[in-house]
């Protein structure tokens, strides 16, 4: 596989401008990123600002999205929620793939004790009830993004991992492997070099799909009231605080869910995209 | 053989002794007092003494431990600092809770999945698979505990047909229980289904293409029935798979629908006692469910195994 | 489809009730003898002797268990298990008579005896009395007869027969206490019928009641944790009365909707912004008064209660006696906060405010939040689950600013202890406290009063916000519940269905 993908490059190109799911996620995915980075730089009011004799207004001319129980902006709330939203899962895939795959990878590499270990661990970690123990973290270190992001990273750990791992072994006993042992090639060197970039397009795979279950995690941890704290704007909390007024104002609930489904469905079909193009394997079955 | 059980039977009472350790520690570092939570702000350091006292806290850490662990061997979880029970009771109760809501959820899921994921495997690429897959993207998306906000909305706020929360128990009749179940399963069950209609989907497809099936087709059995005899009895393996991972995920993983409709179920127990300080519970449970994670992974693995032999030279 | 089989069954059920009245001869127009209430949390026992959640009394505090005295609608003390009392010339003996027929639901007579037990349980070493401080006074308790109890104290108290009323010092018998917790056995009205854990606790009438008949045969307390299902369990008629609701932005749909009444009420809870007082910055008396005209009390009220709420300027509760109306103190005014903050150097602020979990600090605390950033105060919003809040904040001090409401009547003497969380240590204070205590002329406890709430004030101890509204929804047909909250009950000695 490694030795056709120089030169299919540009047919990787080609055929990924034809995919019509790769295409729809990619340009979700874009236009929430370029909503949460414009949120930096402009929105259209200050969604830490509170107004409360602006309280509960209808959509209108000055708030596209009308306003909260507090008066501010739902509209910025939810352009900046999409910060929040993005970083955690981000910085979440992150832990898991900078822990996780080069753990898979000595697992693989070393197997023996040290892989059984590795490996071990990883079901351990699994063993646990996520919430739960996001809920103990916060009670001991409080509450905030950075728990949010290590209370997700800890579970994405033991995924990639196992991806990595699963991936590497069978790569061990290819020719071009064994012929690299010949030359006299250590393991790590080995691995960083034959075995690592012949599993990427696995490994990117997995981390879209990493990414669209943080944004869903990152929600219902919110959501749950254990990721960043007010003034800062989450989804899930909105949704929260949402929930007494849907009587009032549908609309406080059905916005940030909207925003949560459309973001976790870009970032599914660009993952699902990644894998047509990335691994013909994968996609013939389908 | 013999020496594989004995190794990994070693490694899993070590995960097990470890998973203790770790809980344990983690309740030891907790802060909150739950004698404080019990008597309040108005209560004197005496007061606070005596009841910490009663509840054991006054001994030192190793021999509570050693306490809890023996207790736990021999089935006994301890009673709850809270609702002055036995634990293990508490358990009971609230599984009657849990495992039937999981069951309920599981049940809708399959009864949603297999004929959908079925039909757009039939249709591939027609009009009806390219709307199914769709809505399965949509359904994966959607969070459930909004999707749970939006039924107490629309099914017991707006059109009062089914209760918004809480459960009356199963003595106050199978049909008052069973309905306040229906709207927490059918919020768990649309993203579970969405995933199995694609399982599903996929493997029916996979087995369509096997050439048993082009053989039966080529003795001139009709499409529906191959399908129906050959084809899909093949395809649920992989679904069933799925199946049994959703169902250990239904049971652990309602913590938050159970909060959303106040169910008094498994997940909603351990929530409660984690903010109540009620730490014999916290631990006891938390333990419960790392063991039965760890002991179901063991029996599969030593099933593996024992039919596979070459899997024994990896431990 | 799914909702024609729903109505379907619906109906169907209907009919098989209606029919079943007929034949059974069920008189239709007959005034209903049961009522459900909803309450928000769920108590973890049943023992008002050994816990301090306000559930367990707002279930059983003149239902199942009752005191000498108790607490009446309106916070005054009535007689109950005693029927009348004579202190003696120096204030420190107390003769309280008690009343003949009264027994326990397990059908064991109630007397002198019990009155000791009870008292002395409370007061021994190894209480777990949630509020053994009320019985601190006391330095003995003697039986004279089986009808006649004296208790002596170590100084002259004018509020025993008032602390005698808390749930806290209900009357439990030495046959019975050690279970009270599961199945509570007392001398009131209603007995615990059942209690399924997580969703409801039942109460039925108990025969051989000593007092006055309760109409109600049946009382089921149904546990409701969320407002949107409160809100819809009420619309819906699954329960009768929400006695304290929690949403006060659902409550114009129930004023508009006449199967409903709406009693706004008080309660004893005097909801502040605290602040520590023992160290930097709020040590300066500039930086509290800082804060206190920050704070837009008008917009709070409004943003976080939706309007309910009275305004306090000090640590008092506007229908006690002895109020003084101190909201003027410090008017809303950012300029002068800021001016403040600059004279004291204290110009960029960064604290932290932690809040409990209820909604009046979550809510309030993040609309206070704004104001004080309003004023170049910059807030860091640390949310806590009550474990930590009375470990971090009550017990160790470890923190800058914390909103909540202090639920317990009276209770201007949190200034004047030694060891209070908002770490004030004013020695004028503690004198004109102590005059208060030793004071027996009641216009001039009244003036004392008035004074205390004015020095506090005046010191800027903490800002003052509102008070917590007791926000009390019922079937329009269903009389007799509390308006008010003096203490954490629903008596329902009174409640019962109009005809």
């Amino acid at each position: 596989m490694s030795a056709t993908m120089a030169p299919g490059r540009r047919r990787l190109a080609i055929r990924a401008l034809g995919h019509p799911s790769f295409l729809l996620g990619a340009a979700i995915s874009l236009v929430v990123a370029a909503m949460a980075l414009l949120s930096f730089v402009w929105t259209p009011h200050d969604p830490t600002v509170l107004d409360i004799a602006r309280k509960l207004q209808p959509p209108s001319a000055t708030h596209w999205l009308g306003t909260d129980q507090y008066g501010r902006d739902v509209l910025s709330m939810i352009m900046h929620g999409a910060v929040t939203s993005m970083a955690v899962s981000f910085v979440a895939v992150g832990i898991g793939l900078g822990l996780g795959v080069p753990l898979g990878l000595l697992a693989a590499a070393q197997r023996g004790l040290v892989g059984e270990a590795v490996m071990r661990a990883n079901d351990f970690v699994f063993a646990f009830p996520a919430l739960i123990i996001a809920i103990m973290l916060r009670d001991i270190f409080g509450p905030g993004a950075v728990n949010a992001m290590v209370a997700i990273g800890i579970f994405n750990v033991p995924v990639f991992a196992r991806l990595a791992y699963g991936a590497a072994l069978p790569l061990w006993t290819r020719e071009f492997v064994m012929a690299a042992r010949v030359a006299g090639k250590g393991g790590g060197l080995i691995t960083l070099e034959h075995i690592l970039p012949n599993m990427l397009s696995l490994v990117i795979v997995q981390a879209t799909i990493q990414l669209s279950l943080g944004v869903l995690a990152e929600a219902a941890l919110s959501y749950v009231g254990l990721g960043v704290q007010p003034p800062a704007p989450s989804w899930g909390r909105m949704l929260n605080e949402a929930q007494t007024l849907m009587a009032l104002a549908p609309r406080l609930a059905l916005v940030p869910g909207l925003a949560i489904v459309v973001t976790v469905m870009g970032l599914n079909l660009l993952g699902d995209g990644l894998r047509d193009l990335l691994d013909p394997r994968l996609a013939r079955e389908r | 053989m013999l020496v594989y059980l004995a190794k990994r039977l070693a490694s899993l009472a070590a995960t097990l002794v470890i998973a203790s350790l770790v809980i344990f520690a983690v309740m030891e570092v907790l802060p909150g007092d739950p004698a404080e939570i019990m008597l309040g702000t108005n209560a004197r350091p005496d007061t606070l003494a005596a009841l910490r006292a009663d509840f054991g806290l006054d001994r030192p850490a190793p021999e509570r431990y050693a306490a809890w662990v023996a207790g736990f061997v021999q089935g006994d979880l301890g009673r709850s600092y809270t609702y002055s029970v036995p634990v293990g009771e508490l358990v009971a109760q609230r599984l009657w809770v849990s495992l039937p809501l999981a069951a309920i959820s599981l049940l809708l899921t399959v009864l949603i999945a297999v004929p959908v994921g079925a039909l757009a495997a039939t249709r591939r690429n027609g009009p009806a698979d390219v709307g199914i897959m769709a809505a399965t993207q949509v359904g994966i998306a959607v969070p459930n505990f909004w999707f749970a906000m939006l039924l107490v909305f629309v099914f017991a706020v707006s059109l009062r047909l089914l209760p918004a929360g809480g459960f009356p128990g199963w003595g106050a009749g199978l049909w008052p229980a069973g309905r306040s179940l229906i709207l927490p399963a059918v919020a768990l069950a649309l993203p579970q289904a969405s995933i199995l209609a694609r399982v599903m989907r996929s493997s029916l497809i996979d087995a369509l293409g096997e050439d048993y099936v082009r053989t039966a087709r080529a003795k001139g059995l009709s499409r529906s029935e191959v399908v129906r005899r050959h084809a899909l009895r093949n395809a649920l393996i992989p679904v069933l798979t799925i199946m049994g991972l959703q169902f250990s995920f239904l049971l652990a993983g309602t913590i938050i629908i159970e909060n959303v409709f106040f169910l008094p179920g498994l997940g909603r127990l351990v929530f409660q006692a984690i903010t109540q300080r009620d730490l014999i519970v916290v631990k006891s449970i938390v333990m419960l469910l790392v063991a039965s994670v760890v002991i179901v992974n063991f029996l599969v693995e030593v099933a593996y195994a024992a039919v596979d032999p070459r899997l024994r030279r990896r431990a | 489809m799914y909702r024609r089989l729903m109505q379907h069954l619906v109906r169907g059920t209907a009919a098989v009730a209606v029919s079943a009245g007929i034949l059974l001869g069920t008189p239709a127009l007959a005034a209903r003898t049961d009522v459900i209430l909803g309450i928000r949390l769920e108590p973890p026992h049943l023992d008002p002797t050994a816990g301090a959640a306000a559930a367990i009394a707002e279930i059983v505090y003149n239902n199942v268990f009752q005191g000498l005295t108790r607490i009446d609608r309106d916070g005054t003390v009535k007689p109950s298990l005693a029927e009348r009392w004579e202190v003696s010339e120096d204030g420190k003996v107390y003769t309280f008579h008690l009343r003949q027929g009264v027994k326990f639901h397990d059908g064991t007579t109630f007397d002198a005896e019990d009155v000791k037990f009870s008292l002395d349980r409370a007061r021994a070493a190894d209480s777990v009395n949630p509020q053994k401080g009320l019985f601190e006074p006391i330095d003995t308790v003697e039986v004279v007869d089986p009808q006649t109890v004296r208790i002596t104290l170590k100084r002259p108290s004018g509020s025993l027969p008032f602390n005698l009323g808390w749930a806290a010092a209900v009357i439990v018998a030495p046959e019975s206490a050690a279970d009270n917790k599961t199945a509570p056995v007392g001398t009131g009205p209603f007995k615990l019928a059942e209690w399924v854990k997580g969703d409801h606790v039942t109460l039925t009438r108990s025969d051989g009641y000593w007092g006055e008949p309760v109409a109600l045969e049946k009382a089921t307390f149904k546990i409701i944790g969320d407002p949107t299902a409160s809100f819809a369990a009420l619309m819906a008629g699954d329960v009768d009365a929400f006695p304290i609701f929690p949403a006060p932005e659902n409550v114009p749909q129930f004023e508009a909707d006449p199967r409903f009444t709406v009693v706004v009420g008080d309660t004893e809870g005097k909801t502040v912004l605290a602040m520590n007082n023992g160290k930097k910055p709020f040590d300066d008396i500039r930086v509290r008064r800082a804060v206190s005209h920050a704070v837009d009390r008008k917009a709070l009220i409004e943003g976080a209660m939706y309007g309910y709420g009275k305004p306090i300027g000090s640590h008092f509760a506007p229908q006690d006696k002895g109020y003084v109306d101190l909201t003027g103190k410090y008017p809303f005014d950012p300029e002068k906060a800021k001016a403040l903050l600059k004279e004291a150097g204290a110009e960029n602020l960064s604290v932290r405010l932690v809040l409990p979990p209820p909604d009046y600090a979550r809510r309030g605390g993040e609309v206070l939040a704004a104001q004080l950033r309003n004023v170049g105060i910059s807030v860091e919003i640390v949310p806590m689950e009550w474990a930590q809040w009375l470990s971090e904040v009550f017990r160790n001090k470890n923190f800058d600013m914390t909103v909540v409401s202090h639920v317990e009547p009276l209770d201007l003497d949190i200034y004047a202890r030694d060891d209070y969380y908002f770490g004030y240590k004013d020695p004028d204070y503690r004198a004109l406290y102590e005059r208060f205590v030793a004071s027996t002329d009641e216009s001039e406890r009244l003036a004392l009063l008035g004074q205390l709430q004015e020095k506090l004030a005046d010191d800027a101890v903490n800002a003052w916000l509102f008070l917590l509204p007791k926000i009390g929804i019922w079937d329009a047909r269903l009389e007799g519940l509390w308006e008010n909250t003096p203490v954490p009950a629903n008596d329902l000695t009174e409640v019962k269905w109009r005809e």
